[in-house]
C-alpha cells in the first residue's frame, strides 16, 4: 500500500520544528528516522498525518560526556549508538542491544529518540533505558523538561510525551565500577521482533530487571529484582514468570514467553557471574 | 496554519552522480520516486515496511531500505542504485560472481541484496559467513535458500583482499 499523508514540513531547528507541532493542531507526527513511522504510514496505519520532519537538527545528534552521566542526543542513529565509545564505556547494555535490533540497513537510519518516543514493547531500547534508569529531556513550548524514565511509559504505544512536545536526549547514569548490564533474548530469526527479551542491571544498590515483548509496556520486574538482590535466583524465576501478563499472539504462546521470561532471566544471571552456559 | 505544510515538496539531489531536481508528493517514499519519476526500476518496492530489503539502496554512503524514507528527505543527498553501481563498473566482480554461483534465479531480491553485500564488503577484509549471513539478514530470497548468495560474496572478499595484498 501507499502511504497516505496530510502534509510535510522539514524543521529547520527545535524552536522552529515545535512550533510546527502546535500549529498541526493535533494531527502532527514527528519524522525522525521514519524506520517505524514510514512503514506504518505505507500500510496505512496511520493516515493524514501532518509530518515534522526533525531529522536534519544536528543539535540533537551524539553523545556527550555530562561527567556522572552520559547525554545521547534524541537523533543518535543506532548504528552510532552502537560505535561510541562513550555508550561503549558507559553504558554498553545500549551498544549490545544494537546489534540485535533489526538489521544493518535499518539501523543506519533508526534512532534512538525515535524508538523510545514509538514505546513499541517489542523493542529493545525502551527496555533498556528503564533497566539504566535513564532521565528523558524534553522540549515543548513552555520549555524543557526531564522525566524520569519510571514514569516516561505509558501503555501500549503511549508516552508521558504531550503532543507538541519532542523528546531531545536521553541520559543514562555511567556504569559503576564492577557493575555488569546484560540483554537476552529469543528471536526465530535474526533481525525479528523478540518472543521475548530481558535486560538485567546488577549494581551495588541493587537488580534491576526489565522485559521486552511481555506486556504493554517495560516494566521494572520489583518481586524478581527483590529476590535477586537476597540471591535467591530459583526464588527470582518463579515471581518473574508470576509478576509478567505476556499476550499470546501468532508468533509464541503467553506460556510459551512465560517459560522463555524464566530461561532468559537464568542465562542473564550466568553471564553476569561468568558462569555462561 | 495549514500552509506550513506542503504536500508537494522541491527537492535537489544527486541520484547515481547526475543532479536531479524534482517536486514530490509528500507521502512518497524514496523507491517509488526513483522508479516512476526517474525511470530507476532496480530498486524494488515489495514489502513496504522494511522487512524484505529488496528496495535497499545507497544514501550519503549508507545502505538503507528505499521504502521507508520518504523521498521528500532526499534533499541535499547523495544517492547510488544499483542502475549507478553496474554502470560504474563499481560492483563488475560481485555481479559476475553472483552469476558464477548461482546466486540468483529469478534476480527479484538481487538489486537489494548487492547494495547490502557492497557495504559490508567496502568495510574491507574477508568476513566470515557467519558475519555475511547477519549482515543480509534482513534481504531475503525465496530461490536460492541463501547458501550461494553466501558463497559469491565470500569469494569476492577474497579476491578483493588479495588484490589488495598482492
Amino acid at each position: 500500500m501507499k502511504a497516505s499523508v496530510g502534509g510535510y514540513a522539514r524543521a529547520t531547528d527545535l524552536q522552529h520544528a515545535i512550533t510546527l507541532l502546535e500549529a498541526a493542531d493535533g494531527m502532527a507526527r514527528v519524522l525522525a528516522g521514519g524506520q517505524s513511522l514510514v512503514a506504518a504510514m505505507n500500510m496505512r496505519l496511520s493516515t493524514g498525518d501532518l509530518l515534522v520532519d526533525i531529522s536534519r537538527l544536528s543539535e540533537l545528534r551524539g553523545v556527550t560526556d555530562e561527567g556522572d552521566t552520559i547525554r545521547i542526543g534524541a537523533l543518535t542513529r543506532h548504528v552510532d549508538v552502537e560505535g561510541n565509545a562513550l555508550v561503549r564505556d558507559h553504558a554498553p547494555l545500549l551498544a549490545d542491544a544494537v546489534k540485535v535490533i533489526a538489521h544493518a540497513a535499518i539501523r543506519n537510519r533508526g534512532t534512538i529518540g525515535g524508538a523510545l518516543a514509538l514505546a513499541d514493547p517489542a523493542a529493545e531500547f525502551p527496555a533498556c533505558v528503564l533497566a539504566l534508569g535513564a532521565t528523558l529531556h524534553v522540549m515543548g513550548s513552555d520549555g524543557e523538561r526531564t522525566i524520569a524514565v519510571e514514569d516516561f511509559f505509558q501503555g501500549l504505544f503511549e508516552t508521558e510525551l504531550e503532543p507538541e512536545e519532542i523528546l531531545t536526549a536521553i541520559s543514562i547514569p555511567k556504569a559503576e565500577m564492577g557493575e555488569r548490564q546484560v540483554l537476552q533474548e529469543v528471536t526465530r530469526r535474526s533481525g525479528d521482533y523478540a518472543l521475548a527479551g530481558l535486560c538485567l542491571v546488577k549494581r551495588q544498590g541493587g537488580h534491576r530487571v526489565t522485559m521486552l515483548s511481555v506486556g504493554e509496556q517495560p516494566e521494572l520486574a520489583t518481586d524478581a529484582m527483590a529476590k535477586l538482590d537476597d540471591g535467591d535466583i530459583e526464588g527470582a524465576i518463579v515471581s518473574l514468570r508470576a509478576e509478567i501478563d505476556p499476550p499470546s499472539d501468532t508468533k509464541a504462546s503467553a506460556k510459551y514467553r512465560r517459560h522463555i521470561a524464566g530461561v532468559l532471566l537464568r542465562r542473564a544471571v550466568d553471564q553476569v557471574t561468568g558462569d555462561a552456559r | 496554519m495549514s500552509e506550513m505544510f506542503r504536500d508537494k515538496i522541491v527537492i535537489d539531489l544527486t541520484v547515481n552522480g547526475e543532479a536531479v531536481q524534482a517536486r514530490v508528493p509528500a507521502g512518497q517514499h524514496a523507491v517509488d520516486f526513483l522508479r516512476q519519476e526517474l525511470g530507476l526500476t532496480g530498486a524494488h518496492a515489495s514489502c513496504e515496511h522494511g522487512v524484505c530489503g529488496a528496495c535497499t539502496i545507497r544514501i550519503d554512503g549508507e545502505a538503507v531500505r528505499g521504502c521507508l524514507t520518504l523521498a521528500a528527505q532526499l534533499d541535499g543527498s547523495d544517492i547510488w542504485t544499483v542502475e549507478g553501481l553496474s554502470d560504474t563498473d563499481a560492483i563488475r566482480d560481485l555481479q559476475q560472481a553472483f552469476i558464477a554461483r548461482n546466486a540468483l534465479q529469478c534476480g527479484f531480491c538481487t538489486p537489494g541484496m548487492l547494495m547490502a553485500v557492497e557495504e559490508l564488503l567496502s568495510k574491507g577484509g574477508v568476513p566470515d559467513r557467519a558475519v555475511i549471513r547477519e549482515h543480509l539478514s534482513g534481504n531475503y530470497c525465496r530461490c536460492t535458500g541463501y547458501e550461494a548468495i553466501v558463497d559469491a560474496v565470500e569469494s569476492v572478499a577474497r579476491a578483493r583482499a588479495d588484490e589488495v595484498t598482492s
